[in-house]
């Protein structure tokens, strides 16, 4: 066989990708060969996801070539692909929740296999790679960490040469991240290629050979990670140093508790929802707690609860002394408390309106800030909206754009800054920085801390550990609907946080099966 | 037992229609489409079959029409549902709407003409057997034809690769998309077939159950069919237990004022769709049984990137 043995795996020349004004992959050249664990590296909106899309198939480029083995190949569908060997795990997961394991895999298989014939290859596949899966199991029943193995698995049967993995670890505790790496290595060593896409520097060093960094649609470099630093990887990403945040001990002079939560339960509102058991802790004046958890162990009913989305019976849920359990959340914002959810577009905002008009959202129909009496004032609403603007850096393309206009992170960074408008006593944010970019993390963190010294107190509920262990005071893990008891974040490891977080998914997987 | 079997009769006959826009309906739906405008493409459906039939006097020549009616109806609606993307409710309340006038000025020369009836099947000896014979083997094609149409799709749906592709694309377009289906084929596939089987209801009210013509003649059973499916939360299986419990209280009037029963007859009139009603409030209360089997992608828009 002479067809290109010597050649790269894949060779990728001159792809170019606009959408109107916008070019998200400018001119991008590099090489994958075989067995070797290649890695992608950029922030959010580097043009990763484009040029994957356009390596898979999922969209056309505007111009350059891919080479295969040596020949130039024209990849116009996923189901080209495929063909030549091209597998993909994407990150925001392609499964079909009504369906079961085996059905799901059956969609991307070329060949349209027998179900129970398929079944039993699944638990073969699975159990061979260390991924153990039940295929008769339907999506919505499993986990995240177990859906990305149905996504590895399904990818695995149809024996790919090259394996593209959109930011896996994203959702994975540690040691399920360290798991998902044995696997890796093993099908490096059988030779199959695997394109990394990530923004964590420590798993790029660790597990990539190669590292190709790319910034605002352009290549920036290609180089071997074994031989950077985290900070010079880091630099090349992001174009310029990233300021680290600024952390001091809480000092905390008096002990005034503002948030104080006992004996809190909430029972499932129906199948997709976690039932709360017996959560109780309480927060001062002058600290960040963080609540660190896997998405899906009852982050979300946790935050509606203490935002009053959900209302809760009384003597559950104390804000300043206030007894607020079944108050709603217009009155508990009006006791001086402050909400930012994590659905930032739709649920933090009407996208389709203004951010000036955005800002009245959570006036709480108190005077200022653009609200009289029953009444708009749009002078004073426009105030608000540049001055929040002004103090978070929200960078915006008009004067007073629509929600839906900005950028992820500019929105966040809206969102966050309505509510330090309202300077709040408390501040409770579910996942403050999920999919935001570097630079805009380190602001918003920040201002969290910032916030937190000057006297209020902050709750953050976040699966980031990074983002827990450089804000947070305390941290306590919530998995399946319990809350462990706080813990000081100095005193606490990764792997330990790790195996909190991971001991519930072990129980978890055990119901599902 | 006379009676029984005149009852068991009259239901079949009231319920068949149901069937068979509610299946139609139901692919339409787990494909992740909804179209409203079951009522005018039954009526469609209903003046071509009779127009057809009465002009050749082949009623089996009507149903075809009818069939070619229906999707033709639905191609409207697929056109600009999918392909201009417009709102899908506001598209098949318009398609209704349409059906509506489209029906009535085609039908216009025909009020009060004699229809032809579509014969029933007759197979000498059983359909002469006690009780059974006429209610099992003395039926016309198209009360046969939509109980095999539901086996089939039923059958399809959960055992056939290509049903597996129309419950995939109804629960998430975007990864169908994104593993090279072409969701847009797949869905007008759907819809269309869901316009076939409009028409043949349509077909089943103007030679079968009146065999003549007047305007606005399915009287509303286009969105009883609709709710049918919601009923059966999109499980063939329940579909045909809903129909013929639809169909039997449709009856239920007749026969109520037959028998004398002092309860004014606009009330029985309204029985079927108060039912509807009652049903609909019963079903949409249980929130864990309707996130289960809705298909997730109901009614929004797919535009895939360039």
């Amino acid at each position: 066989m002479s067809d290109g043995r010597d050649e790269p795996l894949l060779s990728v020349s001159s792809i170019t990708k606009r959408f109107g004004e916008l070019t998200a992959n400018d001119d991008i050249h590099f090489e994958i060969d075989r067995g070797e664990i290649h890695a992608l590296l950029g922030e959010n909106g580097a043009g990763k996801s484009t040029l994957v899309k356009i390596l898979y198939g999922a969209l056309q480029p505007d111009s350059g070539q891919i080479r295969w083995q040596g020949r130039p190949v024209s990849v116009s569908n996923p189901a080209i692909a495929r063909r030549l060997g091209i597998g993909m795990v994407f990150q925001h997961f392609s499964l079909f929740d009504a369906l079961t394991i085996t059905e799901n895999i059956a969609l991307a298989l070329p060949k349209r296999p027998r179900l129970q014939v398929l079944a039993r290859d699944i638990a073969r596949v699975s159990e061979e790679y260390g991924l153990p899966l039940n295929p008769m199991a339907q999506i919505h029943d499993l986990s995240v960490g177990q859906r990305q193995r149905v996504e590895i698995v399904r990818c695995l049967l149809q024996d790919p040469h090259l394996i593209i993995m959109d930011e896996p670890t994203s959702v994975l505790t540690p040691q399920e991240a360290d798991d998902l790496f044995v696997t890796l290595r093993r099908l490096s060593a059988e030779g199959r290629s695997i394109l990394y896409i990530s923004h964590r520097l420590r798993e790029v060093k660790e597990l990539c050979s190669h590292v190709t960094i790319l910034r605002h649609g352009k290549l920036i470099s290609t180089c071997d990670p074994q031989k950077e630093t985290s900070e010079s990887l880091a630099r090349l990403m992001v174009g310029s140093e990233i300021r680290d945040v600024r952390t001091s001990a809480a000092t905390i002079a008096e002990k005034r508790v503002l948030l104080s939560v006992r004996g809190l339960s909430l029972s499932a509102g129906d199948q997709f929802d976690v039932t709360l058991r017996d959560i109780s802790f309480d927060v001062c004046a002058g600290e960040v707690c963080a609540i660190a958890g896997i998405a899906g162990n009852g982050q979300s009913e946790l935050f509606d609860a203490l935002s009053g989305e959900r209302t809760v019976e009384n003597n559950r849920i104390y804000i300043d002394g206030n007894d607020a359990g079944a108050k709603g959340i217009n009155e508990r914002r009006k006791i001086g408390a402050a909400f930012v959810a994590e659905e930032r577009l739709g649920h933090g905002t009407a996208p389709q309106e203004t951010l000036s008009l955005n800002v009245l959202l959570t006036q709480a129909r108190m005077n200022g800030n653009g609200i009289r009496g029953p009444f708009i004032d749009y002078g004073e609403a426009v105030e608000a909206k540049d001055r929040i603007c002004t103090s978070f850096d929200v960078r915006k393309s008009s004067a007073d754009p629509r929600a839906y206009e900005l950028s992820g992170g500019n929105l966040q960074k809206f969102v966050v800054g309505r509510e330090f408008n309202r300077a709040p006593k408390l501040l409770i944010v579910n996942q403050p920085t999920w999919g935001v970019d570097a630079g805009a993390s380190a602001h918003i963190r920040q201002s969290l801390i910032d916030l937190a010294r000057s006297g209020a107190a902050v709750v953050v509920i976040s699966q980031d550990l990074d983002e827990i262990f450089e804000i947070a005071d305390r941290v306590a893990v919530l998995s399946r609907g319990k809350l462990t008891p706080f813990t000081s974040s100095r005193e606490t490891s990764r792997e330990t946080l790790g195996l909190l977080l991971g001991g519930a998914r072990e129980g978890e997987a055990a119901s599902a099966a | 037992m006379e009676l029984f079997e005149a009852f068991v009769l009259t239901v079949i006959t009231a319920a068949t229609p149901l069937l068979l826009a509610a299946t139609g309906e139901l692919v339409t739906e787990r494909a992740g489409v909804l179209n409203l405008g079951v009522e005018g493409m039954m009526l469609v459906g209903a003046v071509s079959a009779f127009a057809v039939a009465v002009t050749t006097g082949s009623p089996i020549l009507g149903i075809l029409a009818a069939m070619v009616a229906g999707v033709s109806m639905a191609a409207i609606f697929a056109f600009f549902a999918l392909f201009l993307v417009t709102n899908q409710v506001a598209t098949g309340l318009a398609l209704t709407l349409f059906g509506l006038g489209v029906s009535g000025m085609l039908g216009a020369s025909f009020v009060g003409e004699p229809g032809v009836k579509l014969a029933a099947i007759h197979l000498p000896g059983l359909s002469e057997l006690p009780l059974v014979g006429r209610i099992l083997f003395g039926q016309d094609p198209l009360v046969y034809g939509s109980l095999i149409i539901l086996l089939g799709v039923s059958f399809l749906l959960k055992r056939s690769h290509v049903g597996l592709v129309v419950r995939a694309v109804g629960d998430n377009h975007h990864s169908a998309h994104a593993l090279g289906y072409n969701v847009l084929m797949i869905r007008v596939a759907a819809v269309l077939f869901g316009g076939l089987c409009a028409g043949l209801g349509g077909a089943y009210l103007s030679l079968v159950y009146t065999p003549q013509w007047t305007e606005g003649m399915t009287a509303g059973r286009g969105w009883i069919a609709v709710a049918l499916v919601v009923f059966s939360s999109w499980i063939p299986g329940r579909l045909l237990i809903g129909a013929y419990l639809f169909g039997a209280v449709t009856l239920l009037q007749f026969h109520l004022q037959a028998v004398g029963v002092p309860v004014p007859s606009q009330f029985l009139s309204a029985l079927p769709y108060a039912a509807t009603v009652i049903v609909l409030v019963v079903i949409s209360r249980n929130r864990r049984l309707l996130r289960t089997h809705t298909p997730a992608m109901l009614g929004s828009t797919f535009v895939p990137d360039k």
